[in-house]
């Protein structure tokens, strides 16, 4: 991944991986988005990314249990885009190993599966995942 | 959040959705509709307030569509653009009819 534009003033937030601590997640988000100048189109997808990634990681990371997760937000300038990094240390699972769903079937035959993790690689510019040190690391970056 | 207002008039149902129908409020709404659902020929989404959808809330639309093509119908009505993107990106424009 590119980080020599990358600033290094990138906010991080620890926080145990629960579906009910999406909402904070988003908030932190959000938080980091508001103080650039992020288009309220990017700011919804970006949301919905936070949705799918999050409830992944809270779903099937520790599963049956529960553990950490870290969210870091980084601004790149020139063009200006957001990196945002989910981090956990759980099942090694790589969601863009999974083949996107065919999104061309009627409604009886649509797969449900994959949907998310699709959605997120549509709507980002860039979808990238290492397993690295015990950790899950995947990056998300958005133009903005 | 997500506030789902719910209108029944015999076989017909209005819902009115505003805010984010994602992972935490997608069950709720899928158990308005569960409720309701049996007997009804029609159904009306009015999305105008709907801020963002994630997979969770596209599944319960998928869900509620593939039970309305065996009794009925459903359509959604005042789609914002924001909403409109996600279904052309997922190819849900193709299976639910929006008017």
């Amino acid at each position: 991944m590119d980080t020599d534009n990358r600033s290094n003033n990138g906010s991080e937030l620890s926080i145990e991986a629960t579906l009910e601590n999406i909402e904070q997640v988003t908030e932190f988000v959000n938080s980091e988005l508001e103080k650039i100048d992020c288009s309220m189109k990017a700011q919804m997808q970006i949301d919905i990314a936070i949705d799918e990634l999050f409830s992944n990681i809270a779903r099937y990371a520790y599963n049956p249990e529960t553990g950490p997760a870290t969210v870091r937000v980084e601004v790149e300038d020139d063009p200006q885009a957001v990196v945002i990094t989910f981090i956990d240390h759980g099942i090694p699972y790589d969601p863009l190993a999974k083949e996107d769903p065919d999104i061309s079937l009627g409604a009886e035959d649509r797969p449900i599966g994959g949907l998310g993790i699709f959605m997120v690689k549509q709507t980002m510019d860039s979808v990238t995942y290492e397993y690295k040190n015990g950790q899950n690391i995947l990056h998300i970056k958005k133009t903005v | 959040m997500l506030d789902i207002k719910k209108e029944v008039n015999g076989s017909e149902a209005t819902f009115a959705l505003e805010g984010r129908l994602d992972t935490i409020t997608s069950p709720d709404f899928e158990n308005e509709l569960k409720g309701v659902i049996d007997g009804l020929t029609s159904i009306t989404m009015d999305l105008a307030k709907l801020e963002y959808i994630s997979s969770a809330g596209l599944r319960v639309l998928l869900g509620a569509q593939k039970v309305m093509n065996k009794q009925g119908s459903m359509k959604l009505i005042n789609v914002n653009d924001t909403i409109m993107e996600i279904f052309e990106v997922t190819g849900f424009a193709d299976i639910l009819t929006i008017g």
